[in-house]
């Protein structure tokens, strides 16, 4: 751990020395700086009524949503990029953990020359699957991610492997894209081994509609092998906290659409945004049920899915209010004999959330936010939740996905 | 949907070689001035309309999908495109656009830009480094612009140069002609005093002789606050000046706030080609703001 944060620091500090020696060379469209750099600076205060340990009712073997409580630093992040030389482009965005230490949460190298609408992209990059995943934290319209994507993705899957993507030669926007990478965010469980782990496809298409409209709908596909994927505290049957152990496929698909208008198409007075999107995960394979007493292994095939739709809208320049909800489906489980007695199989619960919040930015460059939620996503535990977050970045000017 | 794919992997490898040209223009005044200089001979897209501030435009799916068929972007630079046209040119896959190639082209590079900071500092706001970028409101800049553009579109189409040539010949003699004709018009208008919503028209001050004694945005970008208003109010009763001026895009009611508190009018400029229903053209648009500024100073 010890030798990872060194040689990280190590790393920003030759970026930031080489940042400045380049700093009066100006006239590269991304900014007086080569390599373009910049750093997000965010934090949050939480208040929440109920133990953000908890998970979301059938949910214990996925990743929880939790929030953090009080005051805290949330994730600083620096972006470093620039062109490699004609044919690269290379990308680093490390976290900086409030706890001290710096992980690499995206470290890329993308093609520039490849041509014939072909993007290829390797190293570590967020999927291109959905329509959030891609965006980074700062980007987001609420303080944190769509439960969704909290308990499949982990909040975003980032993989270790390489992207293609292609864009088609058509008035419309036509992009197919597939990854392969090592498995390495939820749900794969990032095993040593040569080959392909996870795989991923996705399809976009998108166009305006007059000038004040626009649109961009997707489907994406994504596959994994879970290799004794360790899951600690999911309540069994007699109501006991117990350790599981998956090993099986993970197949997951999903449909995603984004739809905005602006008055004349101008974005900075006033606008409307709509999206939403659909996971649906199919798990199958053996689950050893209480590796820790019992050690039961049997098979276990189940079927989890969830959404959100949420929308945001700037009503005067500098002011947004936006809304969200929530809703997941833990499916019911098909368990093996041996652990019908042992797991459950059906919760007869359907978490969801309400979120709203009201945010203000002062400058493109900054933001400030407040977030209440109603979350029911714990059987018999409604936690009303308020959050203040702000957003901040600082220099270089980086442009905006879709 | 395979059938679909065949059909586009065909048309890559069969599109002849001596296609149409497909110029992208970042804005509308680039368009117009294709427009001119390329007659019928090109297609000619333009990424941004009058009513659109071109700060703050989103990296739109239609967006990649015109800049992956374009041979040229004709973009004005200086950074004014830097929040939106490095995605689109990224994601567009297409080499023959990308900043350095032939196929790029930033208006920025063929004019004296103004306003460039000594220092870079974002305290000062939205500043650009390589100063203002707001160059199409002075007509003089297009000639040198023209010049460049058409050598450029001679380039990437030389069975057509002899045309362009022929082109550029004619709009130079004719946009001389109309420059003139608007100084003399905007005659009255040199020494007034104006104040302006955004710093996006020094290079109208600089041609026209208009004296900038206020903005209403506290700084570059920044949305002008109450407070920043009546400091403006204040700085008009010492040293008063005739009209605030907006461009087209720009929220009317800072500039129609103080100019009924101040008794000056409050002047909207088209700013760029479609900006108001007389801007047809880059004639029109130079036409339709003389007449308007004039009609501000009586």
């Amino acid at each position: 751990m010890f030798k990872e944060i060194s040689t990280s620091a190590a790393i920003a500090a030759l970026l930031f020395q080489s940042a400045s020696s380049f700093a009066a060379n100006t006239g590269s469209i991304d900014n007086a700086f080569n390599p373009a750099f910049s750093l997000i600076l965010s934090g949050t205060y939480g208040s929440v009524q109920r133990d953000p340990a908890i998970p979301a009712t059938g949910f214990a073997m996925n990743p929880n949503p939790g929030h953090e409580q009080g005051f805290n630093l949330g994730e600083s992040e620096m972006g470093i990029s620039a062109n490699i030389d004609p044919e690269y482009r290379g990308v680093a965005t490390l976290a900086l953990d409030p706890a001290g230490g710096i992980s690499v949460e995206n470290a890329f190298v993308q093609t520039t020359a490849l041509g014939d609408g072909l993007n290829l992209k390797f190293g570590r990059f967020f999927s291109g699957l959905g329509y959030l995943n891609e965006q980074h934290a700062h980007a987001w319209d609420f303080v944190d991610q769509p439960l969704v994507y909290a308990v499949l993705w982990e909040n975003q899957l980032a993989e270790d492997g390489l992207q293609l993507k292609w864009l088609a030669p058509t008035d419309m926007f036509v992009e197919l894209g597939g990854e392969m990478g090592r498995g390495r965010g939820f749900p794969g469980t990032d095993t040593v081994r040569n080959g392909n782990s996870a795989g991923v496809l996705f399809a976009h298409i998108g166009d305006d509609i007059g000038i004040e409209h626009n649109w961009r709908v997707g489907v994406s596909a994504h596959q994994t092998r879970r290799v004794d994927a360790e899951s600690i505290d999911v309540p069994d049957l007699a109501g006991n906290a117990v350790t599981n152990l998956f090993t099986g496929d993970s197949q997951t698909t999903g449909l995603d659409f984004v739809w905005k208008y602006a008055a004349n198409g101008n974005v900075k007075n006033s606008y409307v945004k709509l999206q939403g999107e659909y996971f649906r995960r199919k798990e199958t394979g053996d689950l050893t049920y209480d590796t820790a007493l019992a050690n039961v292994t049997d098979t276990f095939s189940n079927t989890q899915s969830g959404f959100y739709l949420q929308s945001v809208y700037q009503f005067v320049p500098r002011w947004r209010i936006g809304a969200r909800y929530d809703h997941l489906d833990p499916g019911v489980a098909q368990i093996g004999a041996s652990n019908a007695g042992n797991v459950i199989s059906d919760y007869a619960f359907k978490p969801s959330r309400t979120s709203v919040m009201l945010d203000y930015s002062p400058s493109e460059f900054s933001r400030l936010r407040m977030q209440v939620a109603n979350d029911q996503s714990r059987q018999g535990l409604k936690d009303n939740q308020f959050f203040v977050q702000y957003i901040m970045s600082l220099g270089a000017h980086g442009a905006h996905s879709y | 949907m395979k059938k679909l794919i065949y059909v586009f992997l065909l048309s890559l490898f069969y599109s002849p070689a001596h296609a149409t040209l497909n110029v992208f223009a970042c804005e509308p005044e680039w368009a117009a001035l294709t427009q001119e200089l390329v007659g019928d001979k090109v297609n000619i897209y333009s990424a941004t309309s009058a009513l659109q501030d071109p700060h703050r435009i989103e990296a739109r799916p239609s967006l990649i999908a015109k800049a992956r068929r374009a041979n040229l972007v004709v973009c004005t630079g200086a950074e004014l495109e830097v929040a939106w046209l490095p995605v689109v040119l990224r994601e567009s896959g297409n080499t023959s656009t990308q900043v350095g190639s032939n196929g790029y082209f930033e208006v920025a590079d063929f004019v004296k830009m103004l306003e460039v900071p000594t220092r870079l500092d974002r305290g000062d706001g939205d500043v650009h480094a390589q100063g203002n970028p707001h160059i199409q409101t002075d007509p003089r800049n297009f000639l040198p612009i023209a010049l460049a553009l058409s050598q450029r579109l001679a380039q990437l189409d030389s069975s057509n140069a002899a045309y362009y040539q022929q082109r550029l010949t004619t709009f130079n003699l004719q946009w001389r002609a109309a420059i003139t004709k608007w100084e003399t018009q905007a005659a009255p208008l040199k020494d007034v005093s104006i104040v302006v919503q955004h710093k996006g028209f020094p290079y109208l001050n600089a041609w026209l002789g208009l004296k900038e004694v206020a903005t209403l945005e506290p700084k570059p970008g920044m949305e002008p606050s109450a407070a920043h208003l009546s400091q403006v109010l204040n700085t008009l009763q010492k040293q008063p000046a005739k009209m605030v001026l907006r461009a087209a895009y720009q929220n009317a009611r800072p500039s129609e706030w103080i100019a009924e508190r101040a008794h000056i009018n409050a002047v909207e400029l088209a700013y760029t080609v479609g900006g108001s229903d007389k801007t047809k053209d880059l004639y029109g648009l130079f036409d339709d703001t003389i007449a308007r500024l004039l009609a501000g100073v009586k």
